[in-house]
């Protein structure tokens, strides 16, 4: 169903002795393919070189060895931008399936209007990316935004919650959750693939509404739940618009929401410190394969497959 | 009141009775509307706040209206170095470049993976399920390079040209999905009836996949429309700015006092992703249900 289980099913043998059509398959694939070399392929290999070399878009590449990697180990600010990247990848990505996960169970019991619901809940996965919701949102947790007006009419003082060191990453962690209905709308999904007689049995035996719920939807619905946790965690790693214009293009206050990726695009395109930013760009893929990677493994002993 | 009211007033409880089975879905039905509510707030005291003149944004957290004013739309649509209207064609030739690549490349990719047999089949499969999830930082850098050597900074071309190569994956992918569900007896008979590959791919399998052409388009258009990072790099030349890059501009250029217009136009830059959401819904879901996509 999902590109993951293709990438694990690849394995299968299929019946030999099937006619060819090379020619036709190839002029048929020769986008892509021309894609896949020149705009892909190429880029990363080159991507791969410009990190061994210092290049400032005008000068030639000159090598110098491991030099950015070990720039790497002592840049502050690197670290920095590691430690926010990490927070906000494992706060918001749990945060928001939990969300998608609790909204499509109680979607799924037959509640009249579930389409409706459905898509007012998918809406802001859509709106999310925006540089408009960006927007709106240094409106909203500003110091006279519209969280603050909210608040002072129960009486509560509120803060400038985008200006506060403190604050600045959590107002984006409510942003990357808000965007929960893409993995709820995946969740609902998998729900009704849960065949009926399976409840009925429980509900025979006795099982209430908690024990239907962790002894037959959640081992049953692993497999998904384990997709949505992959795809999120690459996607969030990524994520680079909303940091960006919340806080002004600067990372800031005080580099509290400079996400790894804005401090690469400030090396590369702010300061055209292009060979740092390759190591960079290198270092992020191997983070974000290194955790793709240890998902699958730890899949093992969590993910139930039922067949 | 007398005891003959209070005992049909026991027996009407009993029959229409405020059991529990009769709150919960009312109390359920509760919940999911105030979350909706919550969550789709601030999105529409944006619009009616737009709405609102000057500084009101500071002062009204309330949705009701008194007088509809449109002077934030007027001083917005004018406040950057060229009319709005500039930035809106510019994205919307993007979106339709994007748009158009994706249909035509993905498809051909697609239609290989789904039908054809050939020699690294397997192997070309695998890559481009890969390529799937590959951050766009890794290849960034050399690609702004290989593209400012080619001239092509503040074109569209950077933007548009990618998506003529099928770069975009996930839409080979869920095309590929797709024409696995179409019957092959189809294929067999036009060729039977004298067509070629290419003729199968044109005639039978094209009008057959409309509804994976149709999430396609959809989705190129509000990433295309909403994409942010490729375009905020190639595009420097206030004149080549998209809606994104022109809002994000806004935000730099403008004091805290102008926020009404911000508004107005951050709307502006809505309203198309929000057409796209009601006229393909039945698309977008099914478009993510199957693969996963964002």
């Amino acid at each position: 169903m999902s590109a993951l289980g293709e990438l694990g099913s690849l394995r299968q043998k299929k019946p030999a002795g099937q006619k060819k059509d090379n020619l036709a398959a190839y002029l048929f694939l020769s986008p892509w393919l021309l894609g896949l070399f020149l705009i892909t392929i190429g880029p990363m290999l080159a991507s791969l070189y410009l990190a061994f070399t210092d290049y400032n878009l005008i000068q030639a590449p000159e090598w110098i060895g491991f030099e950015n990697f070990t720039r790497m180990l002592s840049d502050e600010r690197l670290h920095n931008s590691l430690r926010v990247t990490f927070t906000y990848v494992f706060v918001s990505v749990p945060l928001q399936l939990a969300v998608a996960l609790l909204l499509a169970v109680v979607l799924d019991r037959g509640v009249r209007g579930m389409a409706f619901y459905r898509s007012v809940f998918y809406l802001p996965s859509l709106l999310g990316s925006s540089v408009a919701i960006a927007i709106l949102w240094r409106q909203v947790f500003g110091t006279e935004g519209l969280l603050n007006q909210v608040l002072s009419l129960v009486g509560i003082d509120g803060k400038g919650w985008i200006s506060d060191p403190s604050t600045a990453l959590g107002t984006l962690v409510v942003l990357n959750v808000w965007t929960f209905g893409s993995p709820m709308v995946i969740f609902l999904a998998g729900l009704r693939q849960i065949p009926a007689m399976y409840y009925e049995a429980a509900s025979v035996d006795g099982a209430g509404v908690f024990g239907r719920f962790f002894r037959i939807t959640l081992p049953l619905l692993t497999p998904i739940i384990f997709f949505n946790l992959v795809l999120q965690i690459i996607h969030a790693f990524q994520s680079f618009t909303q940091a960006f214009v919340v806080s002004g293009g600067t990372g800031g206050p005080s580099d509290s929401t400079m996400f790894f990726t804005l401090y690469l695009y400030d090396r590369g395109f702010g300061n055209f410190d292009m060979g740092y930013a390759s190591a960079m760009a290198w270092f992020l893929l191997v983070i974000i394969g290194v955790f793709t990677a240890a998902n699958f493994f730890a899949s093992k002993y969590w993910v139930f497959y039922d067949d | 009141m007398t005891t003959e009211t209070i005992r049909s007033t026991v027996a009407a409880r009993r029959s229409t009775g405020l059991t529990w089975a009769r709150i919960r879905p009312l109390l359920i039905h509760l919940a999911l509307a105030s979350a909706a509510l919550v969550m789709l707030y601030p999105v529409i005291w944006m619009v009616v706040s737009s709405l609102r003149p000057g500084n009101e944004i500071f002062r009204e957290p309330g949705i009701l209206v008194k007088d509809l004013r449109i002077e934030n739309y007027r001083l917005g649509w004018n406040a950057l170095t060229e009319p709005f209207t500039r930035y809106l064609l510019n994205s919307a030739a993007v979106v339709f470049g994007a748009v158009l690549g994706n249909l035509v490349s993905c498809s051909m990719a697609a239609y290989a993976f789904a039908r054809l047999e050939f020699v690294g089949k397997k192997f070309w499969f695998a890559i481009m399920l890969l390529s799937i999830m590959l951050p766009i930082h890794v290849v960034i850098v050399p690609q702004y390079i290989l593209f400012s050597q080619l001239g092509w900074i503040n074109t569209f071309l950077p933007l548009i040209i990618p998506k003529w190569l099928a770069t975009d994956a996930f839409f080979v992918f869920l095309m590929v999905q797709f024409i696995r569900g179409i019957p092959r007896e189809l294929d067999e008979a036009a060729r039977i009836d004298g067509c070629g590959r290419a003729g199968i791919f044109l005639r039978v399998i094209l009008p057959l996949m409309v509804p994976a052409l149709a999430t396609t388009t959809i989705f190129t258009f509000i990433w295309t429309w909403n994409d942010f990072f490729s375009q905020l790099i190639y595009l420097t030349d206030p004149k080549m700015y998209t809606v994104p890059v022109a809002l994000r501009s806004f935000v730099d250029a403008t004091a805290e006092s102008s926020w009404g217009s911000m508004f107005a136009m951050s709307v502006i830059s809505l309203v198309p992703i929000f057409l796209a959401f009601l006229l393909g819904q039945r698309f977008l879901i099914k478009g993510i249900a199957t693969t996963g996509i964002k």
